[in-house]
């Protein structure tokens, strides 16, 4: 017999306060104060609390975005500094247009946003909310064309739109192939217990970079007392230069879901939640086609497989540009149609989730490995790997090499090997897990991608011998002020103060006490914030000045004191207006 | 041990707490003074401001949110925390527009007085100068966000004590600020009233009653007078006000 599916599982709807908002910023380009009341209205909320959940999204805007509206990713590997090419000036010069500002004809925005996961792709841009890769000199010409022409988006060439699934290297999971339902027809001849008993056995571990056993968080889910349980996907994948669940929401959707349905079988979850990150929109008529399917073959829904009292649904809500909502409380709470502020903890969410009710977060790359343990046994995973980390991990490797893409080994592989696979020569400095990991020096690489030495979300961004490490500090310093919540001080203010203590750096005005300045200032940013984000912002700060302070000195004057400000930068206002500029108006 | 079944330790002196306290109740009830500007007994603890940060077992916790666990073993006067609690109170500083002699709030200020107590000379981070909107419109209370931290307690006392919702957080990261809940942004607009708690609760000079400027003398006021750390002990929310259209 065929099963139902709930159109409002699958089909892309405005009952979530963030879809809906979405409609409105995509037919308004804004939303006004007039739409936040009426979306109050709808949604039985205040308008404060609309407004907050406006004004914390990157993707909603009070005043009116362009038609067309660029977004490039700002990212050390598909950010729009290609070289000494800055893709960002240039579009700007050709389209006269100010970045962060709408071009006064209404037409075209221009402005900045967090990695975008398109980092195997070289230069992105997400324009009018769609990926555009592979940007260079010339195809940024042909968009300020075509966007002067005024010719509607979908008459543009659709091979610029493509995005590839760059798979290097196949390993444990990615060589795997699923018939959908196999590994959960397997499962249901077992109690929900047993089919635990499998997942604690495998050593599996989150992949989406904190490593918590996946089997003891199901445990400790299913033992929670509640009235309802719940499984959420962490699919917010934010961490710069991290792809690998983008390219497995791509190819590997439907074990995905199969790892959903078997964890909500042994929880006991009638209801579950994929939170796509708001950049990856462009997935999602392909994965609610999967649901689709799903559904049709009755491996969703109710009674599934014609297990009575089976039934579980499959909801996906899409972001709004919020690194934070990776934070697994923080993304409850979006889900709960709130800001991205991360909550207390404890209670975890395992006993306190989504609605108040014990729920599971997984990484994407956590489920997959589920559903080929639910089907293979906890043996095959644990032939490969090491004995704290077993099976394998999927990297997203980019930067400084000649093949980046998805690479999939046992963990223990050494750092060595990656860059070697993916023809990386005269490698500076490697980040692994992105601006929240570690900075990995030459000397180092022969060290170990494991949760017992170097533990990773997946990104693997490759910095070569002519790249500047200090501007790569910079990067991932304004990314973490741009990302930060708010909520609690020092993360708030630290990390704009991490910002402007290394532009004083980069600009050549720092003395050594501004290193012990920036050393003591991190170190409070790491121990006194409130969550991850804030105890990680300034590792990449502490691991350069540890082994590349060299980097640092270079960029010193020998004075002992200079003030924050640029004196002489500041007098311009007074030269501007007395139309002085001789020697004796400068001060240096 | 049975003597420790209701009792932690704070810097080496034992306390006993009640059940469901937290550690910065246990502590206030027994005189610990634990530096704290977001926490005020009787609304739910936040743990925004970071300072009450104390080390459990060597763990570093937020006293306000973290329940008392017999045997505890807490460390809260430290150098190192009060040089962390300093450098933290220079950020709310640096991050607002603090002009003490300018500000009506001086003197009855808690983050001037948290500044006194911890012996911090100067604000150490560069300015941040920030502009923010004022908000006059009310005929009894004046909102000036250039001064505001963030604390949250304004929002949580008109929810949870005056039973309106008059305040809002909104913005992300240093762009945070504070909103009011109506279609106007205005305050106005709101049913705010003047002998509210959320009206008086505010730690700085965001939120002043208007009409009212320096009864008392700068010089006589209450932290011109007492240090922070012994006069946090009586202060508790009055209940939850049943509201009537008045
Ligand atoms: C700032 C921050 C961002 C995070 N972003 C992600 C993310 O994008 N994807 C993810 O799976 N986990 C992310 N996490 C980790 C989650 O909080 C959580 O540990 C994870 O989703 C649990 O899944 P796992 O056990 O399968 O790894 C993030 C954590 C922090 C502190
Ligand atoms: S550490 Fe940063 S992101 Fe986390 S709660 Fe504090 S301000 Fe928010
Ligand atoms: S206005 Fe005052 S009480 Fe309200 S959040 Fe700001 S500082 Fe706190």
């Amino acid at each position: 017999m065929m099963n139902q599916y709930s159109n409002h599982c699958v089909d892309f709807n405005a009952s979530h306060v963030l879809h809906r908002l979405y409609e409105i910023q995509h037919t308004e380009r804004h939303i006004s104060a007039e739409s936040m009341t009426l979306v109050a209205d709808e949604f039985k909320m205040s308008v404060s609390q609309v407004a907050s959940v406006v004004s914390f999204y990157s993707f909603f805007y009070l005043e009116p975005v362009g038609r067309y509206h660029i977004q490039f990713s700002n990212c050390t590997s598909c950010g729009y500094q290609v070289g000494q090419l800055n893709l960002l000036e240039k579009i700007c010069r050709l389209l006269s247009v100010v970045t962060g500002k709408t071009r006064e004809d209404g037409w075209v925005s221009v402005g900045e946003t967090s990695c975008t996961g398109m980092c195997d792709h070289g230069a992105s841009m997400l324009i009018n909310g769609m990926p555009l890769a592979r940007l260079d000199d010339e195809r940024i010409t042909q968009i300020s064309c075509l966007i002067s022409e005024q010719k509607p988006l979908e008459q543009w060439p659709v091979e610029w739109f493509r995005v590839e699934s760059s798979i290097q290297k196949h390993g444990l999971l990615l060589s795997e192939t699923l018939q959908p339902g196999s590994s959960l027809k397997k499962v249901l001849v077992s109690a929900p217990q047993q089919i635990l008993n499998h997942i604690i056995d495998s050593g599996l571990r989150g992949r989406g970079g904190a490593g918590f056993g996946t089997g003891k968080k199901w445990q400790f889910c299913r033992d929670a007392t509640g009235e309802a349980r719940y499984v959420v996907c962490n699919a917010d994948e934010g961490e710069p230069g991290t792809f690998k669940d983008r390219v497995l929401l791509e190819n590997n959707a439907d074990a995905l879901f199969e790892g959903m349905a078997i964890c909500a079988y042994v929880i006991g979850a009638k209801k579950g939640y994929l939170y796509l990150r708001g950049e990856y929109r462009y997935l999602l008529g392909h994965l609610q086609n999967v649901l689709k399917r799903r559904y049709a073959k009755n491996l969703l829904g109710q009674s599934i497989l014609e297990q009575a009292g089976f039934d579980f649904d499959i909801e996906i809500v899409v972001g709004a540009g919020a690194y934070i909502c990776g934070e697994e409380s923080a993304l409850i709470e979006s889900l709960e149609g709130k800001p991205g502020i991360p909550q207390i903890r404890p209670p975890f969410p395992v006993t306190h989730g989504y609605l108040g009710q014990p729920t599971v977060v997984n990484n994407v790359e956590t489920f997959i490995a589920a559903t080929h343990i639910a089907k293979n046994g906890s043996g095959w995973f644990k032939s490969m790997g090491t004995k704290e980390s077993t099976g394998s991990k999927i990297l997203s490797v980019s930067g400084d090499c000649r093949i980046p893409g998805v690479y999939e080994y046992p963990y223990g592989v050494s750092i060595q090997q990656v860059l070697d696979d993916c023809g990386a020569d005269n490698v500076q400095a490697v980040q692994i897990g992105g601006p929240a990991g570690t900075m990995v020096a030459r000397k180092d690489f022969s060290r170990q991608i494991s949760f017992e030495d170097l533990s990773t979300g997946g990104s693997f961004l490759i910095f070569g011998e002519n790249c500047d490490l200090l501007s790569v500090n910079q990067n991932f310093a304004r990314f973490f002020a741009h990302e930060s919540c708010g909520f609690c001080t020092p993360c708030r203010v630290g990390t704009s103060l991490l910002t402007n203590s290394l532009q004083k750096i980069m600009d050549g005005r720092a003395t050594p006490l501004d290193i012990h300045e920036i050393k003591q200032l991190s170190a409070l940013v790491k121990r006194y914030s409130h969550c991850g984000l804030g105890h990680t912002a300034a590792n990449h700060i502490l691991d350069s000045l540890q082994q590349f302070s060299e980097r640092f000195e270079k960029r010193l004057t020998q004075k002992t004191f200079t003030p924050q400000i640029d004196l002489d930068a500041a007098l311009a206002a007074a030269r501007k207006m007395t139309g002085r500029d001789d020697a004796d108006a400068h001060l240096e | 041990m049975a003597n420790n079944e209701h009792t932690i330790t704070i810097d080496g002196t034992e306390i006993h707490f009640k059940a469901g306290q937290t550690i910065m109740d246990a502590a206030l009830s027994a005189k610990i003074y634990i530096p704290h500007l977001c926490h005020y007994p009787g609304l739910t603890p936040s743990g925004n401001c970071r300072l009450c940060v104390v080390e459990l077992n060597g763990k570093d916790v937020t006293a306000c949110t973290t329940q008392a666990q017999p045997g505890q073993q807490i460390r809260n006067q430290t150098p190192e925390l009060n040089a962390a609690r300093m450098a933290i109170t220079q950020m709310l500083f640096v991050e607002g527009n603090h002009i003490c002699p300018s500000c009506e709030k001086s003197g009855n200020c808690k983050l001037q007085a948290m500044g006194y107590y911890l012996g911090m000379r100067d604000e150490h981070y560069p300015q941040f100068n920030p502009r923010r909107e004022m908000d006059a419109s009310h005929p009894a209370v004046l909102l000036d966000r250039s001064r505001c931290i963030l604390c949250d307690l304004c929002v949580r006392a008109s929810r949870e004590i005056d039973g309106k919702n008059v305040f809002a957080i909104a913005g992300r990261g240093i762009h945070a600020h504070l909103i009011v809940n109506t279609v106007s942004g205005k305050l106005g607009d709101s049913d705010i009233a003047v002998d509210d708690v959320a009206a008086n609760i505010c730690p700085v000079g965001a939120i002043l009653i208007k009409e009212k400027g320096y009864v008392a003398p700068i010089g006589r006021r209450i932290y011109d007078q007492h240090m922070i750390s012994d006069v946090a002990f009586d202060e508790h929310v009055p209940e939850h006000k049943e509201h009537g259209n008045d």
